[in-house]
């Protein structure tokens, strides 16, 4: 059997290898002239999709992504990468992963695709949050973590990496997935699949014409860089040491 | 004329009409003291405690080189703190007849930076102050000791960069940089460093300090000393401060892996991209199949981009300051290219991991190499004509086939240099192999009108091969300046400049 369609989430942060900064006065990271780059965990997501289609076991993999227009080189990626077509959701504000998972429920009833393919969080905020909404919101199943994704019986059999080790699951279609790190390992964009990514249709959608509700509910106190590491210190005789642990430290 | 004005096996020097003195002349072959356990105290008294190091296995990184090929017998160590402390050791060490050997981080490919017997090691490491930096020019003093990558993250804080990288950025020190005139993979977009190092202080070998730390672009004021100083690979002094001219570092960087079929479609690309990328080309190394074979082979973590292997790589980097602007032009670029057919596959990193992975591959070939080559490696590293570029390659590869070696190219491109490098993977093929390539790969190099040398300098390896490059006339002002600043030859002995 074969998945009519797959819709794959793709998310545009900071580049994985770039140092963050904050901004001084703790509003926000800095990301003026910072490298943005596909958020790594979308980027395993949509190589898992196009692996999918190359065995056959998808017709069509839909790349969607909601930013502003700089997004564009995000959905562009995908389609270097395999995608079949992108949707790219206009949106100048930053959006929560409620937000974001009622603005993918909304496109999922449009394009009704029988697999959600997500990473399993932005490396930006570490949420880990929009794929399980997403799936409440439109009463799906869903696995997550997966570090395997197979396509049996009318069913997906995925294998999830959680604390205790790996658990097999059978889910039925449609279904929201989420991606871990040991899933794949994901393709180069190659000159000739850019080129031919030029080519491919992109669908650009105002998010105000999906009515959806993207109020935000949290409100960002405050953001720090975490504390400097002190340097240590040199000891002479496990007296000092013993001295240092017990007066000064007071651990013992 | 000049040549015919030197008698060689005399014991006295004509040079320029003038005769060098008998007692000059016979310091040509100096006469070298040991080390005494008085000399050890002297050391002890002007520099700080664990200043010294003694022993012979805690010499053992000083006394030998990065490729495992170059062992020297130190039995002594000196780290001085600032310049101050090298001045006193240089002018003990002169008045003693003790020879020295500066010694950076120790990653020189020629056998420059270890003794040859058993020549005192100054070891810079520990002057390694950052002394100040301008936010406005983004000129940097810093002491000779800096490593090269300290410096560039320093700089990275302020929006400046080094003008120079290497694969060794993390270990090598821009003082050894500096004496070895280094090039590296940046070479094509930042230039020499002759170019932007702006002052300099050094010590001479009788422990003169000689200030000319300045921060100036222009100061056309007598002879340019520092010039003299910066690829003399420490036969001339000891360099202890610099100021550098650093450039502003761009926010947009780009890179592409590229696969072709022939070394000339290479040549056509590169000619291309000086074309279509023009100011913002930053990069554009060379690689071919062995090569990348080897290095795909051994390195950790490196993985092929591509479904085929392809005779030809090439890795390129724009660096520019407007991110959508660089990507059209390197996209626009390698679609025409690929069009063309000059190049045949590529792939365009999507983030900086896959940009590091491309470099990766690129600067482990060193390594790669290393792991090859388990009876012994060759390195050669040459500058040629662009269309004898890779004809040395393809010869020393016929040359080599019937032995167990291994004969893989890569190289700066963008500037003619071409690495060449054996990998020599039989027990006693090692001695077989250097015969079959000296003096065959010199006087093939010679006979393009090639350098025996692009970058790595002459160090111990090649001090006897300078003649291959340069005339008589040149090397004998080159030995008349090494007699005028350091009469008693007690600085890097052996190395550099030939015995005749």
């Amino acid at each position: 059997m074969s998945l009519s369609r797959v819709l794959v989430g793709v998310k545009r942060v900071v580049d994985y290898a770039v140092k963050i900064r904050v901004k001084p006065d703790g509003s926000g990271v800095d990301k003026t002239n910072v490298k943005m780059s596909m958020n790594p965990f979308c980027e395993i997501a949509v190589e898992e999709s196009v692996r999918l289609k190359e065995r056959g076991l998808a017709q069509e993999v839909v790349a969607m992504t909601i930013g502003p227009s700089q997004n564009m080189d995000t959905i562009r990626t995908a389609l270097a990468m395999g995608a079949d077509r992108g949707i790219h959701v206009v949106c100048d504000q930053d959006l929560e992963p409620l937000a974001v998972s009622k603005v993918f429920q909304a496109v999922v009833q449009k394009e009704t695709p029988q697999a959600v393919i997500l990473g399993k969080q932005a490396i930006d905020d570490d949420c880990n949050q929009t794929g399980q909404m997403l799936a409440g919101l439109l009463d799906w199943p869903q696995g997550t973590f997966l570090s395997k994704l197979e396509v049996e019986n009318d069913a997906l059999k995925v294998t999830r990496e959680v604390d205790g080790g790996l658990e097999t699951l059978n889910l039925s279609i449609p279904a929201v997935l989420t991606c871990d790190l040991r899933l794949n390992e994901p393709r180069y964009a190659s000159l000739p699949n850019i080129m031919k990514a030029k080519r491919k249709p992109v669908e650009s959608i105002p998010v105000a014409d999906l009515g959806v509700d993207i109020k935000s509910h949290l409100d960002v106190l405050r953001i720090e860089e975490t504390p400097k590491r002190q340097g240590g210190g040199k000891v002479e005789s496990v007296a000092e040491l013993v001295d240092k642990l017990k007066n000064e430290a007071g651990v013992i | 004329m000049l040549t015919g004005l030197l008698r060689r096996g005399s014991s006295a020097m004509t040079v320029f009409g003038k005769r060098l003195s008998g007692a000059a002349a016979s310091a040509m072959k100096p006469v070298y003291s040991e080390v005494t356990g008085d000399d050890v105290d002297f050391f002890r008294s002007k520099l700080q405690p664990g200043a010294i190091v003694q022993g012979t296995e805690d010499l053992a990184s000083y006394n030998k080189d990065w490729m495992n090929q170059y062992f020297g017998k130190s039995k002594l160590a000196l780290r001085p703190k600032t310049t101050e402390e090298v001045s006193q050791l240089l002018r003990y060490c002169n008045e003693k007849r003790i020879p020295v050997v500066p010694q950076g981080g120790n990653t020189g490919l020629v056998g420059g930076s270890v003794p040859v017997k058993d020549e005192v090691i100054v070891s810079m490491s520990i002057m390694n102050k950052i002394l100040d930096f301008d936010e406005v020019s983004g000129t940097i003093t810093c002491e000779a000791g800096c490593v090269l990558e300290t410096l560039d993250d320093y700089l990275a804080d302020k929006g400046y960069r080094m003008p120079l990288d290497l694969g060794a950025k993390g270990s090598c020190q821009i003082g050894g940089n500096v004496a070895t005139n280094a090039g590296g993979s940046r070479f094509v977009r930042y230039g020499s460093l002759r170019n932007s190092i702006l002052g300099m202080e050094f010590v001479l070998a009788d422990g003169t300090i000689v200030d000319t730390l300045t921060s100036l672009k222009k100061d056309n004021t007598g002879y340019d000393l520092k010039q003299l100083m910066i690829g003399s690979e420490g036969t001339l002094g000891i360099i202890t401060k610099l100021t550098i001219s650093t450039p502003r570092r761009l926010p947009a960087v780009n890179a592409a892996l590229l696969g072709l079929e022939s070394f000339e479609d290479v040549t056509k690309l590169l000619v291309e991209a000086k074309t279509s990328l023009g100011e913002v080309l930053s990069a554009f190394e060379f690689m071919d199949l062995e090569a990348v074979e080897l290095g795909l082979k051994h390195l950790h973590g490196v993985r092929d981009p591509f479904e085929s292997r392809y005779k030809c790589y090439v890795l390129i980097e724009t660096v520019g300051s407007n991110p959508t602007h660089d990507g059209e032009k390197l996209e626009g670029f390698l679609e025409k290219s690929f069009e063309a057919g000059t190049l045949v596959d590529g792939v365009i990193a999507q983030d900086n991991t896959q940009m590091d992975s491309f470099w990766a591959l690129r600067e482990g070939l060193p390594e790669a190499l290393l792991k090859e080559g388990t009876q012994g490696t060759l390195k050669y590293d040459v500058s040629l004509p662009m269309k004898d570029f890779y004809e040395l390659v393809t010869d020393t590869r016929e040359r080599l086939s019937q032995l167990p070696a291994a004969t893989v190219g890569w190289g700066h491109i963008g500037d003619g240099n071409l690495h060449l490098n054996i990998a020599i993977t039989e027990k006693g093929a090692s001695e077989l192999v250097k015969a079959q390539m000296d003096p065959f790969l010199y006087e093939w190099v010679r006979s393009r009108r090639g350098s025996i040398s692009a970058e790595h300098g002459l160090g111990l390896m090649k001090a006897e091969k300078i003649y291959y490059t340069k005339p008589k006339s040149a090397v004998d002002i080159m030995k008349l300046i090494k007699h005028a600043l350091d009469p008693n030859g007690i600085l890097n002995p052996h190395k550099v400049l030939p015995r005749s």
